[in-house]
């Protein structure tokens, strides 16, 4: 086997084009860090240049490594490397990024707001007074008034409640162990260990007991036109859980699925939502429950439902087109989860009927319905969600239709 | 190890694939033959039923190395994977010592963890020198691991090195052929697979695939595997729960050799489904004349 020098990679013009390629689909969107650049030039090297389909499968190979950014890189390849003859020439038509032109980051809303705002000096009896009217008592109508009929700055109040929220985890026991004085399972290899202080004699038994962690959730998240007065919240909301647990993927749907669940993962809260409003097409449009339903079933459903997952579905159900294919969908779905949790904001009525055809569709497959328009109902599925999880349930076999 | 036995060229890693039945796309030859060159893990993902597994399997065979493969799960720990002591004759060795009254405790504890009592799993075996090279290590289906022992993973391949506490260090001479394969039933964390080579392992083109069916399944015709295939890639045009990979297809054609069938028929078809499709929405969808129009398609091809 050759040998590789990883501390001197080679140079020349070959090494200006990979180097501007990698700059290229940086600009485009794929991560590669230098080290992949030094091991393209290996790579390159070991190859025998002769054929582009064998640049092409080698430069995949290192600077891919997610199958979705395949499309992104076989673009950039082919525009990149067009003109095999003049790759020097290529090279500097790359366009890249051009910063003046970039949208102020979204933290930048609130730094507006920030300076906007009088100093605080002038406003000190002001603020004063401001905590003093939200005495205990305003703090409980917060709680229980609508999330579609508060002002700017009670959604903000209530912002800052969510991020507040308390998140116990809901414990699931997995297959590996780890030391715990009350396990039941015997561990040998640290009681052997401990007992060669005592010259062999077995005197401290040490066991070992299953290690439990939180039940991942996966969110179904309605951001239809209807829907549109809450999605905000409820995006704080998930961005609340998404921080405080490790296991929580979420999805926005209107005509079409969006997985925002990297978006999700920034720390402060509104650059994941900015983040997310970004990556989805069809905010505020119509609602295709049964279409973004199937698409999640498929794409996602055997990616992220492994594991005992608990689905929140958050979501009216007002869906044009109910019919047997809405169900058949919901069915699969609850067939593949631990727990489907449907959130409906219209619940908030206490006259509510399921009278629209796709509610009766789907409510046979849910294992719960609740209401979710206010704190305190956002509080009480925080508490479902902290208790045990039930058994998983059997997988009951019902003709689709 | 015996260099003389790897491929020189993305063309010598062809043939050799090639001469243990596995048609590859140029493109797997060349990210295989860069990942024996480079001794990086080669990272395969794609849909179940492809030919992910396959590849180490046949690379083992043709290199002449030993193949160790771990199969891995949810739960998976280092006691399984890596490594663990046998309890029971150390257990043994203490009251032998203690027989022979012998109570010197440093004795004791350098005896007791030594190399005999210690029980190697896959992923130590492929750190110990082998005359025939260094082998092949397969980790099939890493989604199914938990997080925990991807992190785990991280050391091992970028080291090729194992450390246990009461022993040491052990180093692989020769660092091992790594494959690794994920369907994706989860995302494999970016660390890991920046650590390797990726392929994403697609189905085949109609023509490659029939030349798979005509290697895997000797004995059938023509005409036969030629409607097999052309059926096959029109059920993957579908929009199935779970489309037919190449693995089913020759499970198929096998099931209709042994059936003796000189071509398809809707009848044949209807009996032999579960041997493509293995979700009973996706089998109740091609019943009647969705399954007949399929049918008349792929045979009129021919």
């Amino acid at each position: 086997m050759t040998t590789i020098d990883h501390l001197n990679p080679p140079t020349g013009q070959m090494a200006d084009n990979v180097v501007g390629f990698a700059r290229a689909l940086r600009a485009a969107g794929i991560p590669v860090g230098p080290g992949a650049v030094i091991d393209a030039l290996n790579a390159l090297q070991a190859i025998e240049i002769g054929n582009r389909a064998d640049v092409y499968a080698t430069l995949e190979a290192i600077f891919v490594k997610r199958h979705e950014h395949m499309l992104i890189f076989a673009q950039a390849f082919d525009l990149f490397f067009r003109a095999a003859e003049d790759w020097k020439h290529m090279l500097d038509s790359v366009p890249l990024p051009d910063h003046a032109k970039k949208k102020p980051p979204p933290a930048s809303r609130r730094v507006q707001e920030a300076l906007a705002q009088p100093s605080a000096r002038d406003e000190v009896p002001q603020v004063q007074e401001q905590e003093l009217r939200l005495s205990v008592s305003d703090k409980e109508i917060l709680q229980k008034k609508d999330f579609a009929q508060m002002s700017a700055a009670e959604i903000a109040e209530v912002t800052h409640a969510i991020a507040n929220m308390k998140l116990p985890q809901a414990e699931l026991r997995t297959r590996r162990y780890q030391p715990d004085a009350k396990g039941l399972r015997l561990d040998m290899r640290r009681t052997l260990r401990s007992s060669l202080r005592t010259g062999g004699e077995i005197i401290d038994i040490k066991k070992l007991g299953r290690i439990e962690k939180p039940a991942p959730i996966v969110a179904l998240l309605d951001i239809s036109g209807s829907m549109s007065e809450y999605t905000r919240l409820f995006l704080h909301f998930l961005h609340a859980i998404t921080d405080a647990r490790k296991r929580v993927s979420v999805f926005l749907f209107g005509t079409r699925l969006t997985n925002v669940t990297r978006a999700l993962r920034a720390r402060d809260p509104d650059e994941a939502l900015a983040s997310c409003s970004s990556s989805v097409e069809d905010w505020a449009g119509g609602t295709r429950i049964a279409t973004s339903l199937h698409s999640f079933n498929k794409l996602w459903g055997r990616r992220v439902l492994g594991q005992g997952a608990i689905v929140l579905l958050i979501s009216d159900g007002l869906e044009r087109e109910a019919d047997a294919k809405l169900a058949f969908e919901m069915d699969r779905l609850h067939r593949s989860c631990r727990r489907l949790i449907w959130l409906n904001p219209l619940l908030r009525y206490s006259a509510f009927e399921a009278k629209a055809q796709g509610i009766k569709m789907m409510l046979p497959h849910v294992d719960e319905f609740r209401p979710v328009h206010n704190l305190t109902s956002m509080e009480g599925l925080i508490e479902a969600l902290s208790a045990p999880p039930p058994p998983h349930h059997m997988s009951r076999i019902r003709s689709a239709a | 190890m015996s260099a003389s036995t790897l491929p020189k060229s993305v063309d010598g890693m062809l043939e050799l694939l090639t001469s243990r039945g596995y048609l590859a796309e140029r493109s797997l030859a060349t990210v295989t033959y860069l990942s024996l060159r480079m001794g990086r893990p080669l990272f395969l993902e794609g849909e179940a039923g492809v030919g992910k597994t396959e590849i180490a399997k046949v690379l083992s065979a043709a290199l002449g190395r030993k193949l160790i493969r771990l199969q891995c799960y949810e739960g998976l720990d280092v006691a399984s994977a890596v490594y663990e002591w046998s309890s029971a004759a150390q257990m043994i060795a203490i009251r032998l010592a203690e027989a022979a009254g012998d109570t010197d405790r440093e004795q004791l504890s350098s005896d007791i963890f030594a190399e005999r009592f210690l029980i190697k799993r896959p992923l130590l075996q492929a750190l110990e020198p082998d005359v025939a090279g260094a082998p092949v290590l397969l980790i099939d289906e890493l989604d199914r691991a938990d997080e925990a022992f991807e992190a785990y993973l991280l050391e091992i391949l970028s080291d090729f090195q194992v450390t246990i506490p009461e022993f040491g260090t052990i180093k692989a001479p020769h660092p091992p052929i790594v494959i690794i394969t994920s369907n994706r039933t989860r995302e494999i964390h970016d660390a890991l697979k920046r650590r390797c080579l990726y392929h994403w392992v697609d189905y085949p083109e109609a023509e490659r695939e029939l030349a798979i069916v005509k290697s895997r399944v000797p004995g059938i015709s023509a005409k036969l595997s030629q409607q097999v295939v052309s059926f096959v890639q029109a059920l993957r045009d579908q929009d199935f729960y779970k489309s037919p990979g190449v693995a089913e297809t020759i499970d198929w054609a096998t099931a209709l050799t042994e059936l003796d069938a000189r071509s398809l028929t809707p009848q044949l078809v209807g009996d032999t489904l579960g041997a493509l499709l293995k979700y009973q929405d996706d089998i109740a969808r091609m019943q009647g004349d969705a399954l007949q129009k399929v049918l008349k398609d792929a045979t009129s091809e021919t």
